[in-house]
């Protein structure tokens, strides 16, 4: 155990030290962050003093060794253009996502699970097939169009009128399929707690939770179509295994052989997919943070991308690698937990 | 509704329910802005931008502002009187006071005008002003190195800053006057200023909150609004989504795509304003030797369909140009309209002896004009009718610059605002021949070089007397316009939304700095 953590530790160095130096190598195409930070008048002369000063004509390696140097000491440099310590500003940011991200993966789970399992033990249903077909069109629509069609929907508003109001059922449909939309469509409110350092929760009040409906359920459309698909897809291979039959022959309660036995291992490939999803999601975040304008990571690193605040740049994707090293050990570790036979070293037992 | 009765009472929480059962007429508003930006310090000399003088607008005054049309509406200086060629003498409004408490004198705008030829990004446009002295207490008298007909104009970008307040070391031993450039600075972190609004809380890139300054000296003014809570909204279906959804009160920046949906929405309200923003393509001589043929470049300006691209592209959200000055600056020459002909295009080629045509490149930016990318590529198909066939690269705005910088295409795209508000400077920027050592021509990626307008120009820079120097100007821009040193296609307008009740039109100008402090809200 221990020494399968040191081997992690490692492993996120190197990822830091990869990542740090890919994006070193492309800050020249990421375009000049002078340009943004002086009006459009300002003479060639100018800028000239403002690069020198963030030693930004220095060769490459200059530039790398002195942030190394820095970096090793956890400090990351200067945001351009939040003025403040990069890690600050990420750590400001953070809360937000990983709230987002909670959010996104409840919803997956409690929703993944139940409809999966059950499209798996009656595969020819309506309700499976309903949720099959929709699952199709669920991966294949953009989260930026979902995004927009749920603010249309929900904050503001459509009016039906596409049938007569004049009759009866024609009022009734059009009332009943026109939508008030009075969800919030940006941002993450004004009515956060506060609980410790820079974070700010969203889940303790009921507008802060309002907000957080239409970003989370965005960012859980990308993944749920797919777990959903993944969990039915394993539950039905373990319903045909032999332990399964011999359960049933042996007069245990289907409801027991379904979510005790079949479900436990149907899980297995379930979670391993899952950390690395978690992971990915992460990275939508950016969409669904920019169309929310949700103050999370995601916004914050395409703002920088924008502005060319190349340390802002470089010490979020070094934190992203991190984050994901850390899931895949998290996931390693349940996977032990949940199957004894796996041995995280390595070694033979 | 219920959302926003609810929103708004969670933010300003017992002020406003008690206010809105009182049956008063001018009840203190909360307004709730979508901005495309906040304002990026609260130092307002950091950087030359949009999102500063805004804000400057918000806590701070200038000595002069603009009106709707173009003339100077007095605010910190009530009255300005030319002595000679080279002096200027302002009078100063008395009883005024800073956020601050301290009162302001003229010592504040000596000490602000000398701060602003400090700062990189005004020191260039104040280089005219040689001095400025205190009289007495609310006299100031500014000289220029040269005659200069232009100082009100800079001084619209004259905010006194409170210099008592700025004046002395922080804790951690750095002036509290100093300029830093994305550093951190004592003026990056604390304001205080004359404006009806004062900062009281700031999470950069998430949301500024502001409340109204009681000892506001307008007292005049019927503006109502008593707290302002700002969020950037940087992408436009989000901002629009947010004003339609009774999120915000007021937006900025409507994409013209969803023009329509703002004016046919209930409870909203679009504002067009006529911009000053000069859009137009830029035919690089050095490199092309044909665009050295003035015919070459008149059939280039013929081949384009100025109205076109206004109309259909734009849907009317641009006024189409023919020169560099909007309707309302000094320089504009109601005779240059845009000139669409493309048979006389193809015969300008012929006679130029391109009839074959040739192949260039062109650059254009993809996210810093409205539809910025849309417009080069329809150019570029218009082009191709006589014969030029243009290879388009478009590019983010942060990579744009710098490969505008090395003036390494054929053809490039630039928009244009002029700082001063005033004709003269579009010419300096965009087409005077490139100097390295005064800077004139920064802007010229063409190398297009005429020195009879540039000798014009520089005669109208030192021209008192306005009637004459403005003649100079149009006779400029009638020089321009036949000589097609710039390819003009509009003005980008402006378009602002606002809910119900939002009284935005009468604060609103071409400038894009809107006066909030005058700002009514009849809900």
């Amino acid at each position: 155990m221990i020494a399968f953590l040191i081997k992690r530790l490692m492993h996120a160095i190197l990822v830091m030290f990869v990542i740090s130096v890919l994006a070193f190598a492309i800050q020249d195409n990421l375009g000049d962050p002078v340009q943004q930070m002086v009006g459009q008048s300002v003479p060639e002369s100018e800028r000239e003093a403002i690069r020198e000063r963030l030693g930004l004509n220095d060769p490459f390696l200059v530039q790398y060794v002195r942030f190394a140097k820095n970096a090793v000491q956890g400090d990351f440099g200067y945001s351009y253009f939040y003025r403040e310590p990069a890690l600050e500003v990420i750590a400001r940011h953070l809360p937000a996502t990983l709230e987002l991200v909670f959010a996104a993966t409840l919803i997956i789970v409690l929703l993944s699970v139940p409809i999966g399992v059950y499209s798996a033990i009656k595969p020819r249903s309506l309700f499976s097939r309903f949720f099959m077909g929709a699952s199709i069109i669920g991966i294949s629509i953009p989260v930026f169009l979902t995004a927009i069609v749920l603010i249309q929907i929900f904050a503001i508003g459509i009016t039906i009128n596409f049938f007569p109001p004049e009759t009866a059922w024609g009022a009734w449909l059009n009332s009943a399929l026109s939508t008030q939309g009075n969800m919030p469509s940006f941002g993450r409110g004004h009515d956060l707690v506060h609980v410790a350092g820079h974070w700010d929760t969203n889940l303790a009040t009921w507008d802060g939770i309002k907000h957080l409906v239409l970003p989370a359920i965005s960012l859980a459309s990308i993944m749920l179509p797919l777990f959903i698909r993944l969990i039915r897809a394993e539950m039905m291979e373990v319903l045909q295994s032999e332990y399964v039959k011999y359960a049933r022959a042996k007069g245990i309660s289907m409801r027991r052989v379904y979510f005790v036995h079949a479900l436990k291992n149907t899980m297995l490939p379930v979670i391993t997919v899952g950390g690395v999803q978690i992971g990915t999601m992460v990275a939508y975040t950016i969409l669904t943070e920019t169309v929310f304008q949700w103050p999370g990571m995601g916004l914050m690193f395409l703002d920088a991308i924008n502005r060319a605040d190349i340390p802002l740049i470089v010490s979020y994707l070094m934190i992203v690698g991190v984050i994901f090293v850390v899931t895949n050990t998290i996931v390693d570790l349940i996977y032990g937990f949940v199957n004894p036979t796996v041995k995280l070293t390595g070694k033979p037992a | 509704m219920t959302l926003k009765k609810t929103l708004l009472a969670s933010v300003i929480g017992a002020v406003v329910a008690g206010t809105t059962m009182l049956p008063m007429a001018a009840s203190a508003e909360t307004l709730r802005i979508g901005y495309s930006a906040d304002p990026e310090t609260l130092d307002i000399h950091e950087q030359l931008s949009g999102g500063m003088l805004r804000f400057s607008h918000l806590t701070f005054d200038p000595l002069v502002r603009w009106t709707k049309d173009f003339q100077f509406e007095p605010r910190l200086a009530t009255e300005w009187e030319q002595v000679d060629d080279t002096h200027m003498r302002m009078t100063l409004r008395e009883g005024v006071t800073f956020h601050s408490g301290n009162e302001f004198t003229a010592k504040d705008v000596v000490w602000t005008i000398e701060r602003l030829k400090e700062s990189p990004d005004y020191r260039a446009i104040f280089e005219p002003i040689a001095t400025v002295e205190a009289v007495d207490e609310y006299t100031v008298e500014i000289t220029t190195t040269e005659p200069y007909p232009l100082l009100l104009n800079l001084a619209t970008y004259i905010f006194p800053m409170d210099s008592e307040f700025y004046t002395g070391d922080t804790d951690d031993g750095n002036d509290k006057a100093e300029i830093v450039k994305a550093g951190n600075s004592f003026a990056s972190r604390n304001v205080s200023g004359t404006g009806p609004f004062i900062v009281t809380d700031r999470r950069q890139g998430v949301r500024v909150d502001f409340e109204r300054f009681e000892d506001y000296w307008d007292t005049e003014t019927e503006g109502n609004v008593s707290r302002i809570v700002l969020t950037p909204i940087a992408e436009n279906a989000s901002r629009v989504a947010a004003l339609l959804s009774g999120g915000v009160d007021f937006i900025d920046a409507v994409p013209p795509n969803d023009l329509d949906r703002v004016r046919d929405a209930q409870g909203a309200n679009l504002y067009e304003v006529p911009g000053t923003r000069i859009i137009g393509f830029q035919l690089n001589e050095e490199r092309v030797e044909a665009f050295q043929d003035v015919r070459v470049r008149q059939a280039v300006d013929l081949a384009i369909n100025q109205e076109g691209i206004a109309d259909r592209l734009m849907r009317g959200f641009a006024t189409p140009a023919g020169q560099f000055s909007p309707e309302g600056y000094s320089g504009h020459n109601p005779d240059l309209t845009p000139r669409y002909d493309l048979e006389r295009a193809q015969e300008l080629m012929a006679e130029a002896g391109y009839e074959d045509g040739f192949s260039v490149e062109m650059i254009a930016p993809n996210n810093r004009y409205v539809n910025d990318a849309q417009i080069a590529q329809a150019v570029a198909n218009m082009l191709s009718r006589i014969n030029i066939n243009v290879n388009l690269r478009t590019m983010p705005l942060a990579q744009y610059w710098p490969e505008y910088d090395e003036r390494g295409s054929d053809i490039a795209m630039i928009g244009w605002h002029s700082d001063t508000e005033d004709s003269a400077n579009f010419f300096q920027y965009l087409s005077f021949c490139i100097d390295e050592e005064s800077g004139v021509g920064q802007y010229n990626y063409g190398s297009y070089c005429n020195e009879e307008i540039d000798a014009l120009i520089t005669q109208a820079d030192s021209e008192t007397d306005l009637e004459k120097r403005n003649e100079m100007l149009r006779e400029a821009e009638a020089m321009l316009y036949e000589d097609v040193g710039y390819i003009m296609l509009h003005w980008q307008n402006l378009a602002y939304a606002a809910a119900d009740g939002v009284e935005i039109e009468p604060v609103v100008n071409a400038t894009d700095f809107p006066y909030l402090g005058d700002l009514v809200i009849n809900r």
